[in-house]
């Protein structure tokens, strides 16, 4: 970093409220965001998008979608899997069923019928909490894959149960199915991520994002100062099921391409984004995308050193990167609760006063 | 036992008391065999303060509670502003206009002190979600309008410098005073302070109590505040309600009150029987 | 009696059964609870991870084998000998209390004052830690538990049942032998928890952590005790279990239906755990009988969590819990 914050001159109250209140940031960020939408496309391989850019991306969707349920309303839920599942199979019914509408219509359908579903299993988070709800959101995990797994309609009746991601346009560009290019998938994908950011970071500066702090913070004391806990509680469910079903939807018709639902929304990818919520910061913006780009980089680091560097078994290195994560947030929630964006700030905060700390 | 008909009136420093914003009537609130309220009515007149005092385990938290509707009395009702209140969430009850605070403090403690006090002010922000993802037009208009007003009584409550700071980290004596920024930012029509001093060492005391008179003077808000310590209530209230085993046994001027002997009783302690 | 409802009451029984494991994780999770106020996500991953313990020590394997070989390009597996089971259990045990030890001192120690979701999140870290450990320890295929317990169809149920009924019931032995030791299980612990020192303190320390310790009581020794006698319930859990289906990773997850459980019998009842297992044993099963053709099936995978969910929005206390009155 080649600056040093000073201290707090605003002079207004929008320059107050801004995202980034150093000017130096600000402009990283734009150049950040142009290099990623013109540059970035051009030079972009299939390696990299899918080993580590689409991934990312997606799961950044998703991880901001359960930081505002768990680390802004402070409700933690164990049914994100099932969720992005309710994503890919309203995005998967969309496809089939009006062809030639903008794909990027309907993944945003797809959000608001997850968003629906979210609030229905919400419902329960109004009579309890803690760990309680997280038990009550495992059947929304488990429920939601079996009637996906179980009932026709859902997959089109294809007898292996498997759903598979026709070619699909969005603006004239063909996003889904094997001819589309990595770089339109990308553009796609970041578009949304972009967009979506945007409004977690609105949603969480103002009013509503006060009250969904005030309910994580204290329940009671919140609903004695006048925050309605039924709306607050549900409208995180359904601004968080919005996020991880768009995911939820891009992962299956951009990433994958085909899903089998028992296979990949199982209960693991709720803790795997339970975990990059964890690590890389409990209500925080940029902790959700450091937390997703960590869990996305962490195994293919691993499996680069492990098993092509050191020549392990394939599920030797697996074993270790199991136990490595499981470390990570034992550590994470001893040491520093509110994880990488925690020690980000703290960083910044000791820069500012570097090198007399006294 | 006085205040039967309460007057508008004007008090020796001139303030103007008006008619009666709220009256209690006959409320009883019992946990399962335990009655911790006993048939209690008074009222608050529009611009006073009123106290509610009372020995250890009186009653006086709950009927706070039963005022800003977190407990929901088995008898008597509640007339707030000339109507009868139903029986209604505790929140409904903070939009009407009643804000308060806690005996041990209710902050909350993941936000930074702005933030807390801004959070006084939702019951008055209106814009609904759509607009607030979009951060345009009204959305914003209204977070810049309602800063506005939280900073005026950041400034009033001498709090600037740890705006930015998060609750957490604050003593003890200046997180009571975030809260009743917390509560004022409301613009409460009544405001209830439970216990506001307890805790607090005797600069810390005299701090709170003339902020509680300058709030009381300068924005005309109803106070209705509990406190065991009789010294400092008698000082600053207009009217004292004496409750003592859930039931209410003295009402009237701190005068009066000091005067009672049924109070003098309650708080020396003579023999039940 | 109708063939129908003969039917049905062997379904109610293996459901009673199967419900008695369910109990047994459940029972776990209720000490642990009990006596620190935690969640323990990992009870599930505890009953896994003895189970490959007990598998590894019987059979001889040589511990971290994999890695071993995969670091020092040896080629070893096991050391040849076979450990009779009684002392497998023991060393097995053993294991499970020095676990508890490593978790009070690595983890606990370091949450102590923290909110009980950080601490709920923090066992679901560990119950991934345990997994991998025990893969990487003892590697992750399918293996075979068989400590010499009855296996198969009990036929002195079949033919009596036949003499009553003229329809001979279908009991599983080992299910049969489950049951027995589960009860043996809660009776011990009860008077354990009655009439030993330590089951006192325990006790004390459930009620009030605070005037437990200002009368002298060390939480910490508390805590490896209380995780020590969950981590052996865990092994008689993965006993049964790794007996019955073998010992794999799918036996965590069934091992999470202890969770719906939790919330029907109550966080800190022991009994009630043990009657919610049954229900929810029963319970499922007779849904799978009688709804489950008529929806596609394996409706086990779920009913559970969606009973416990039903429950949760109409008696958030559960069955046998008080309702907690909120303060300010």
């Amino acid at each position: 970093m080649i600056y040093r914050e000073a201290g707090d001159f605003s002079a207004s109250y929008k320059e107050d409220s801004q995202t980034f209140p150093i000017r130096f940031d600000r402009i990283a960020f734009y150049a950040f965001v142009v290099v990623a939408f013109l540059v970035v496309p051009f030079f972009i391989n299939d390696y990299w998008a899918n080993a580590v850019l689409l991934p990312f991306l997606i799961y950044a969707i998703a991880a901001l979608g359960l930081n505002i349920l768990t680390g802004y309303t402070g409700l933690v839920s164990l049914g994100s899997g099932g969720f992005m599942a309710v994503g890919a199979f309203a995005s998967y019914k969309l496809m089939t069923s009006f062809p030639d509408v903008n794909f990027a219509v309907h993944i945003l359908l797809a959000g608001f019928i997850t968003a629906g579903v979210g609030v229905l299993f919400g419902l329960p988070s109004l009579r309890i909490k803690g760990f309680y709800l997280a038990v009550a959101t495992l059947a929304a995990q488990f429920f939601l894959v079996w009637l996906f797994n179980k009932v026709g309609w859902f997959f089109n009746y294809s007898p292996t149960g498997i759903i598979n991601a026709p070619p699909r346009t969005s603006f004239g560009f063909e996003v889904t199915g094997p001819a589309a290019s990595v770089s339109v998938k990308y553009v796609f994908c970041l578009s949304f991520v972009v967009v979506l950011a945007l409004i977690a970071r609105n949603l969480t500066r103002g009013s509503v994002g006060r009250k969904w702090m005030a309910i994580r913070d204290m329940d009671i004391a919140a609903e004695i100062i006048g925050v309605n806990p039924l709306t607050a509680k549900l409208s995180a469910f359904a601004v968080s099921s919005f996020f991880i079903g768009i995911s939820g939807a891009l992962f299956f018709s951009v990433y994958l391409g085909a899903v089998e639902v028992a296979d990949t929304f199982s209960i693991q990818k709720s803790f795997l984004l339970l975990f990059m919520v964890i690590i890389g910061g409990l209500g925080s913006i940029f902790g959700s995308f450091a937390g997703a780009a960590f869990l996305v980089l962490f195994p293919v680091l691993m499996k680069n050193v492990l098993t092509g560097w050191w020549g392990w078994p394939t599920d030797l290195a697996t074993h270790v990167e199991v136990m490595s994560v499981g470390l990570l947030i034992v550590v994470f929630l001893i040491m520093e609760p509110h994880g990488m964006a925690r020690l980000w700030q703290i960083a910044k905060e000791k820069l500012r006063l570097w090198p007399f700390p006294h | 036992m006085n205040a039967l008909t309460p007057q508008a009136y004007t008090t020796a420093d001139g303030r103007e008391i008006g008619d009666i914003l709220m009256e209690i009537k006959n409320i009883t609130l019992r946990f399962g065999g335990v009655v911790a309220i006993e048939d209690i009515s008074f009222d608050i007149q529009q611009g006073e303060i009123r106290a509610i005092i009372g020995p250890n385990g009186a009653g006086k938290s709950s009927m706070l509670n039963v005022i800003s509707g977190f407990y929901v009395p088995q008898d008597g009702k509640v007339w707030f502003r000339g109507a009868k209140r139903p029986a209604m969430r505790p929140y409904k009850v903070a939009q009407q206009g009643i804000a308060r605070t806690f005996q041990n403090i209710a902050l909350f403690e993941g936000m930074s002190v702005l933030d807390n006090v801004m959070t006084g002010r939702l019951t008055h922000m209106k814009t609904g979600i759509w607009s607030q993802a979009l951060w345009q037009g009204r959305a914003k208009t209204e977070e810049f309008e309602n800063r506005e007003k939280v900073e005026r009584i950041i400034d009033f409550l001498e709090i600037q410098s740890i705006r930015k700071t998060p609750v957490a980290r604050l003593p003890y004596g200046l997180k009571k005073r975030v809260e009743l920024a917390r509560a004022l930012a409301a613009e409460p029509k009544l405001l209830l302070l439970d216990e506001p001093m307890a805790g607090m060492n005797v600069e810390e005391k005299e701090d709170m109590s003339r902020f509680i008179l300058d709030v009381n003077d300068e924005f005309g808000t109803t106070i209705c505040l509990i406190e065991h310590d009789m010294g400092v209530v008698m000082d600053l209230s207009d009217r004292v309600v004496v409750m003592d085993y859930g039931r209410k046994i003295g009402d009237g001027t701190p005068d009066e009150v000091r005067n009672n002997q049924a109070v003098i009783d309650a708080y020396l302690g003579v023999s039940h029987d | 009696m109708p063939e129908q409802l003969l039917f049905a009451m062997e379904v109610i029984l293996n459901g009673l059964m199967a419900g008695v494991l369910y109990s047994l994780v459940a029972l776990g999770f209720v000490l642990i609870f009990k006596a620190s106020g935690i969640f323990n996500y990992a009870q599930g991953v505890m009953a896994l991870f003895a189970a490959l313990t007990l598998v590894g020590i019987m059979e001889g394997q040589v511990p971290f084998s994999h890695l071993i070989n995969a670091v020092f390009g040896t080629n070893i597996h096991e050391f040849g000998w076979q450990v009779p089971a009684v002392l497998a259990i023991i060393l097995t045990i053993a294991v499970m209390v020095l676990l508890a030890i490593a978790v009070e001192r690595f983890v606990l120690k370091h949450l102590v004052n923290q909110p009980e979701i950080i601490l709920f999140m923090a066992t679901i870290g560990l119950a991934f830690i345990l997994e991998g450990f025990g893969d990487l320890m003892w590697g992750s295929e399918i293996k075979i538990l068989d400590v010499g317990l009855p296996q198969g169809v009990s036929d002195i149920v079949e033919t009596t049942t036949f003499g009553w009924f003229g329809y001979g019931f279908f009991i599983d032995k080992l299910d049969m032998v489950a049951a027995v030791i589960a009860v043996l299980l809660v009776i011990l612990l009860t008077i354990f928890f009655k009439y030993t020192k330590q089951g006192r303190a325990l006790r004390a320390v459930a009620d009030d952590h605070q005037a437990a310790l200002s009368v002298g009581i060390s939480l910490r020794f508390i805590w490896v005790l209380v995780w020590s006698i969950a981590g052996i319930v865990a092994l008689v859990a993965g006993m049964m279990w790794g007996a019955k289906s073998g010992v794999q990773f799918s036996l965590s997850l069934i091992a999470l239906k202890a969770l719906p459980v939790l919330i029907l019998g109550g966080f800190t009842s022991i009994p009630g755990a043990i009657i919610g297992g049954l229900i929810i044993g029963v319970g499922e099963k007779l849904f799978e009988f009688s709804i489950g053709p008529l929806i596609g099936g394996a409706t086990e995978n779920w009913f559970a969590y969606v009973l416990a969910l039903l429950f949760l929005v109409f008696r958030p206390q559960g069955l046998f819990g008080e309702k907690i009155i909120e303060r300010v």
